[in-house]
């Protein structure tokens, strides 16, 4: 978050000193690429690139449904993509003006092709599964070595949780990730619609809640990485950053990534072009740039998430494309679920019983 | 003469009109519209291009099912309540906190003041945001704080302040600390010194005078400060939501979290006009207690 608002301090100097130049505004998810691509396309086009960041899906939905962001690329996941298409709020993409189309990977674009018939509003720019990171020696200090650190029972069963709570636990904000995960607990369909369903949800929450120190969605990074806090529910790659900022402290925190066995969630998180777009130009360039397999490998090396780009897989780092953390086996990827946008209606019963997990009331 | 005389009035109707009226009837007319899966997220119920009959068909369309709901769901009173005592909480400290400063500041030596007031004011200079980022950096587990108490040998285990309420108060009483000591301030300076002299000469001891007089003197400074508090902690989410844990229940994340989450501008919207109507009481209470200050002053 740090780095975001650094990002954020970077961009506004950069806009107030060049306006002249033709820019492209891209707002993207925190800690989520790597800056010398940011400059690299900068001198490559001769654009002026306006880089925002932020992090939680909700926050850019309101965005795009107020209209008039601003922005010419933003990056939803799957299922928000999905509903924001369905509001008009994307243009389609030009495929002439993205001549590395073909580099994108048909493993992904088959299964993101649930959100975006046809992948006509976005291409994939990373994806990833929603699981737990440990801090594995204060988790094996606390709840022994045969500590579940690869299974829901540690955050979700009451006994574990217990006694994690003095350590620290965060839980994702994202009611989205966080119910379908707790309805995969108890051997529902994760993507159930069904109001009857999600309450159950509610039942493997309430006698967790009072363990659980934070929900946020990016803050965990640091949390973890400076032994703040000894478990997260979060996002792979960023857990998987939080385990390299930690190493590279050498602070003697060692975080490990496990995407639950039980089934985990799987998510893509799209780069769309909003239909009132003031640059679809740029916006088709920045995407064709991203879209290049050494500029998608860079991005992949620097933040853990694996992308959407066959082309790409040449140019990652063992430590990428070697850990299944990042890009799972045949069998982990059989155990992964994707999850579908909720109805209007659904949506409010699912935020007020996130409501309610998060504050008790 | 006349004409001087009613611009003068009209500039600060014209304020009120510009910035509090026109929005607030934009917020009340969402707040009365359905959610839609549009840009923007709501039915158009008021269509002011139909002209008259435009008009009517909203009339015969109005209802007040957005505020029907929030009666329907404890969830928004309990926020309202919480709300309520985290900011009369967070008053009373920054009250308790502010007049001491105050009344030092306007007892130290005039040379000294000017600086006092520029290091009251010197905060500000840095952004809101960063300076509670850096509670986080103060307030957290293997913070700054505890670093220091456990070295210190106070503590044995760390203190968890972060993501609780009480980050939440430490984080408004910081915040509107300059708030509450501005305005005392500004009256215990202009307190007249002869008549504590009076008060002494009379037989009172310097701490009755200080009850019977000083005090008494302070009140419209102590009243201003607090309403300037008061306000808005009431209202307060950046404070909440980076301090504060799960637990922590105030309006003002209810409302992100209608307007975000739920994507329902309607209801956001009903919960913003309550609000506003809450406050609105300590902000008329304000505006009579100032004017008639000035109408003693006269």
């Amino acid at each position: 978050m740090t780095k975001g608002i650094a990002t954020l301090l970077l961009t506004v100097s950069m806009g107030a000193t060049a306006a002249v130049a033709e820019e492209v505004r891209v707002y993207n998810w925190s800690d989520y690429i790597d800056e010398d691509l940011l400059t690299k396309f900068e001198e490559e086009t001769g654009l002026d690139l306006v880089y925002d960041v932020f992090d939680s899906n909700e926050v850019l939905e309101t965005k795009m449904l107020a209209g008039g962001s601003g922005y010419d690329v933003v990056v939803p996941s799957g299922t928000f993509l999905q509903r924001q298409i369905a509001a008009g709020a994307f243009q389609k993409l030009d495929k002439s003006k993205l001549p590395n189309w073909d580099n994108l990977w048909d493993v992904i674009s088959e299964r993101t092709a649930q959100y975006d018939p046809g992948n006509e509003y976005a291409i994939t720019y990373m994806w990833g599964t929603t699981g737990i990171g440990a801090n594995v020696n204060k988790v094996k200090e606390i709840l022994g070595e045969d500590a579940p650190i690869d299974s829901l029972d540690l955050v979700l069963d009451p006994a574990n949780m217990e006694k994690l709570a003095e350590c620290g636990v965060h839980f994702l904000d994202a009611p989205a990730e966080m119910i379908p995960m707790a309805l995969k607990y108890i051997g529902e369909d994760p993507d159930s619609h069904d109001p009857d369903v999600i309450a159950k949800a509610e039942e493997v929450f309430m006698p967790i809640r009072p363990y659980i120190q934070k929900f946020h969605s990016s803050e965990y990074i640091n949390a973890l990485a400076n032994g703040d806090i000894c478990v997260a529910v979060g996002w792979s790659g960023d857990i998987l950053q939080a385990r390299d900022r930690a190493a590279e402290a050498d602070n003697g925190v060692e975080i490990a990534y496990h995407a639950a066995k039980e089934g985990a969630q799987m998510w893509f998180d799209m780069m769309a072009i909003p239909a009132d777009a003031p640059n679809p130009d740029g916006a088709h360039t920045f995407l064709n740039f991203i879209l290049d397999a050494e500029n998608m490998a860079a991005a992949s090396n620097y933040v853990y998430y694996a992308n959407g780009n066959k082309a790409s897989q040449e140019y990652l780092v063992e430590d990428v494309i070697g850990d299944p953390a990042i890009y799972p086996d045949e069998e982990t990827l059989n155990n992964l679920f994707t999850t579908t946008p909720y109805p209007a209606k659904v949506q409010r019963v699912v935020t007020r019983l996130w409501t309610k997990i998060k504050s008790g009331t | 003469m006349n004409f001087r005389r009613a611009f003068l009035i009209l500039v600060p109707y014209m304020w009120l009109l510009a910035l509090f009226l026109v929005p607030f009837l934009i917020v009340f007319k969402i707040s009365l519209s359905d959610v839609e899966l549009s840009i923007p997220p709501y039915t158009p119920t008021l269509d002011f291009s139909a002209g008259w009959a435009g008009f009517k068909d909203f009339l015969s369309q109005l209802d007040f099912e957005n505020y029907v709901w929030l009666t329907q769901d404890d969830l928004y009173w309990k926020a309202y309540l919480s709300s309520l005592q985290i900011a009369v909480i967070s008053t009373i400290l920054t009250l308790l906190v502010g007049f001491p400063i105050a009344y030092g500041m306007a007892n130290a030596p005039d040379e000294w003041r000017p600086t006092l007031m520029m290091l009251v004011i010197l905060p500000f200079w840095t952004s809101f945001l960063i300076r509670v980022y850096a509670w986080m950096g103060i307030l957290s587990n293997e913070g700054f704080l505890n670093q220091v108490l456990l070295w210190m040998g106070v503590i044995s285990e760390p203190l968890t302040i972060l993501n609780t309420n009480s980050a939440v108060y430490i984080g408004i009483v910081y915040t509107y600390l300059p708030f509450m000591i501005l305005p005392i301030y500004a009256t215990l300076e202009k307190l007249d010194g002869s008549l504590l002299e009076a008060a002494e000469d009379l037989g009172c001891t310097r701490s009755g005078a200080f009850w019977l007089v000083t005090l008494p003197l302070s009140r419209p400074g102590v009243i201003a400060g607090c309403f300037l508090v008061f306000i808005p902690a009431l209202g307060e989410f950046v404070i909440p939501s980076l301090l504060g844990g799960s637990g922590t229940l105030m309006i003002g994340k209810v409302l992100w979290e209608e307007f975000f989450s739920n994507r329902d501008w309607p209801v956001a919207s009903a919960v913003a006009v309550v609000l506003l109507a809450i406050l609105i009481v300590p902000i008329i209470l304000f505006q009579r207690q100032q004017q008639r200050q000035q109408e003693a002053d006269r």
